[in-house]
C-alpha cells in the first residue's frame, strides 16, 4: 500500500508540469487550478502511503 | 551551455560572501548539537561522529560526482526541449572539480555554498534515525544525496535548470525562488528523513502493543538549546550569502535579510512557547527548540524576499505548526522521528516556500513556488524512498536488536560518550 501511494505521487507532479505546457500564460486561473489538482493528487498519494505505514506499524507493535 | 544572467560580482561582494560562507558551517554544527541532544545518552558519541562522517562523505562524493551533475550558471548542461520550451535538467561539467581553480569567483563561491548545503541536507535524516540507524547507513544515505539527488535538485533551482527558468519560460514570477536552501537543503533533507525512518522503523519500545507511544525525551536540553543559538549564526550567514549568490541582492538589502531571519525564528519560538504553555501547562524546551529551528528553516525561503512584518507572521505560523505536527506524526501516524526533522525541515521548508509565493511582489510567483513544491513531493519523495529501499538491501539501515539494547555507542564504537556516568536501565526493554 505504501508503494501504491508513492507511485501515485509522480502522477501529480506530471499533472502540474502539464498545466504549464498546455495552458498559455494568459490563462492563469486554469493553470493554477491544474497545478493545485496536481498537488491534490500528490497529497492523496501521500495519505495512502502514510496509511500503509500505519498498517505496518499496527502489525509490528511490540 | 546554461545562460548566466548574474551580474559580475565586485571584489567587496566576493569578500563578504566568502566570509559569510566561512561562518555558515555553524548552522551544521548547531544542527549536529541539536540532533545529538535529542537522542539518548548511550548513542551520543555515535550521533556526533555520524554528523562528522556525513560531512566528510558528502564533501568527497560531491567533489567527485555531485558538482558535475549540479553544474554552474554559464557552465555545460543537458537540456530537454518540450513544446518549444527548454528544460535544463542536469549539469555536465568536468568531473572531480576540473577547472574549479580557474572558474569565476562567483562560480567558486556557488560551489562552496553547495558543498555546505549538501552536508546540511545529509545530516537531517541522520537526526531522525537516531538510536537505531547504523553509521554505515548514514554514510550511504549521505553519499546518495551528495552524488545524485541533491545535485539534480540544485541544478534545477540554482544553476539555471528548469525550475529557475519558470519565469522566463512560463511567465511565472521570477521562477522558483529558494535563496538559501529551503527546498534544496531542508525539504529535501526532511523528505529523506521521512523515507529513512519509514524504512528503518521506530525505536524498540516506542510504540508498544496496545498502548500509547512511549515518551523518549532527548538526553541533553543544554545541547539542544545551545545548538539553536549556534545554528542562528550559521543561518544568518547562509541566508545573507544565499541572497548575494542566488538573488544578486544589493549590499543595502542584506541587513533586512538578516533581520527577517531573526524575526522569523523569534516569531516561531514565541508561538511554540505559547502553544506548549497552553497545551501542557508549561513550555516544552525541546519543542521550543524545534519551533526556533522551524522559523529559521522557513526564513531560508523568504528572508531575502519579504518585509519584516511578513517575516514575523511566517515565523508565528511556523511556530504554531511545529508542536501540533510533531504530536500528530508521533501519536496519530506512528512515525518515530527523535529530532523532529520531518516537521522542522520538511514542513517548515514547505511553509516557507509557500509564504515566499504569497508575500512576493511578482505576479505568478505563488504558482512557481507550487510547481517547485509539486516537484519536491511528487518526484523527490518517491525517488528517495525507492533509492533508500534499494540501499537498505545492501547496507541495512537498522542496527541489530542487541545493538539497540546496548546503545549505539557501545555497539558501534566500543565506548560511550560519558564513560564516567552511570547508565540507567531503560524501562522500555522490560
Amino acid at each position: 500500500m505504501k508503494f501504491a501511494g508513492l507511485l501515485v505521487m509522480p502522477a501529480g507532479f506530471f499533472l502540474s508540469i502539464a498545466a504549464l505546457v498546455l495552458f498559455p500564460a494568459s490563462n492563469t486561473a486554469a493553470r493554477t487550478a491544474f497545478v493545485l489538482c496536481g498537488l491534490a493528487v500528490e497529497a492523496l498519494g501521500l495519505v495512502v502511503a502514510v496509511r500503509g505505514h500505519m498498517e505496518e506499524q499496527g502489525k509490528n507493535r511490540q | 551551455m546554461i545562460p548566466n544572467p548574474a551580474p559580475v560580482m565586485t571584489d567587496a561582494t566576493f569578500a563578504l560572501t566568502l566570509v559569510l560562507l566561512l561562518l555558515a558551517p555553524l548552522a551544521i554544527a548547531g544542527m549536529a548539537l541539536v540532533n545529538t541532544g535529542l537522542g539518548r545518552s548511550r548513542s551520543a558519541a555515535q550521533a556526533l561522529l555520524g554528523n562528522l562522517a556525513i560531512v566528510a562523505v558528502t564533501a568527497i562524493v560531491f567533489a567527485v560526482l555531485g558538482a558535475t551533475l549540479a553544474g554552474t550558471l554559464g557552465g555545460l548542461g543537458a537540456v530537454l526541449h518540450v513544446a518549444g520550451r527548454s528544460f535544463g535538467w542536469v549539469g555536465t561539467g568536468p568531473l572531480l572539480l576540473g577547472g574549479f581553480a580557474s572558474a569565476s569567483g562567483q562560480s567558486q563561491l556557488a560551489l562552496l555554498f553547495e558543498f555546505l548545503a549538501v552536508a546540511m541536507a545529509a545530516i537531517i535524516p541522520w537526526g531522525s534515525g537516531a538510536d537505531r540507524l547504523r553509521l554505515a547507513a548514514g554514510c550511504a544515505i549521505a553519499a546518495l544525496l551528495a552524488g545524485v539527488v541533491f545535485p539534480l535538485l540544485t541544478h534545477w533551482v540554482w544553476a539555471g535548470g528548469w525550475l529557475s527558468q519558470l519565469g522566463v519560460n512560463f511567465s511565472l514570477g521570477s521562477g522558483f525562488l529558494d535563496p538559501a536552501g529551503a527546498a534544496t537543503i531542508h525539504v529535501l533533507g526532511g523528505l529523506a528523513a521521512l523515507a529513512a525512518v519509514w524504512i528503518a522503523g521506530p525505536r524498540k519500545g516506542k510504540f508498544p502493543q496496545g498502548g500509547f507511544a512511549t515518551a523518549m525525551p532527548g538526553h541533553s536540553a543544554v545541547y539542544i538549546l545551545f545548538g539553536c543559538l549556534v545554528a542562528l549564526v550559521g543561518w544568518l550567514a547562509f541566508n545573507v550569502a544565499g541572497a548575494l549568490l542566488w538573488m544578486h541582492a544589493p549590499l543595502a538589502a542584506l541587513p533586512v535579510t538578516a533581520v527577517n531571519t531573526l524575526l522569523s525564528a523569534s516569531g516561531a519560538l514565541a508561538a511554540t512557547f505559547a502553544v506548549t504553555r497552553i497545551r501542557f501547562g508549561k513550555p516544552d524546551a525541546s519543542l521550543c527548540a524545534n519551533g526556533w529551528l522551524t522559523g529559521l528553516v522557513a526564513s531560508s525561503a523568504c528572508a531575502a524576499i519579504v518585509t519584516p512584518a511578513a517575516a514575523i507572521v511566517i515565523g508565528v505560523v511556523a511556530g504554531i505548526i511545529t508542536p501540533l505536527l510533531v504530536e500528530v506524526l508521533e501519536l496519530a501516524v506512528s512515525i518515530d522521528d527523535p529530532s523532529g526533522a520531518i516537521t522542522v525541515h520538511a514542513a517548515g521548508g514547505l511553509w516557507g516556500l509557500i509564504a515566499a509565493g504569497i508575500f512576493a511582489p511578482q505576479a505568478g510567483q505563488l504558482v512557481a513556488q507550487l510547481v517547485g513544491i509539486a516537484t519536491l513531493l511528487g518526484l523527490m519523495l518517491p525517488v528517495l524512498y525507492l533509492l533508500f529501499w534499494l540501499v537498505n538491501r545492501v547496507v541495512p539501515f537498522r542496527v541489530e536488536p542487541d545493538g539497540e539494547r546496548l546503545g549505539m555507542d557501545l555497539h558501534e564504537l566500543g565506548g560511550g560518550a560519558y564513560p564516567e556516568f552511570v547508565i540507567h536501565r531503560d524501562d522500555s526493554y522490560r
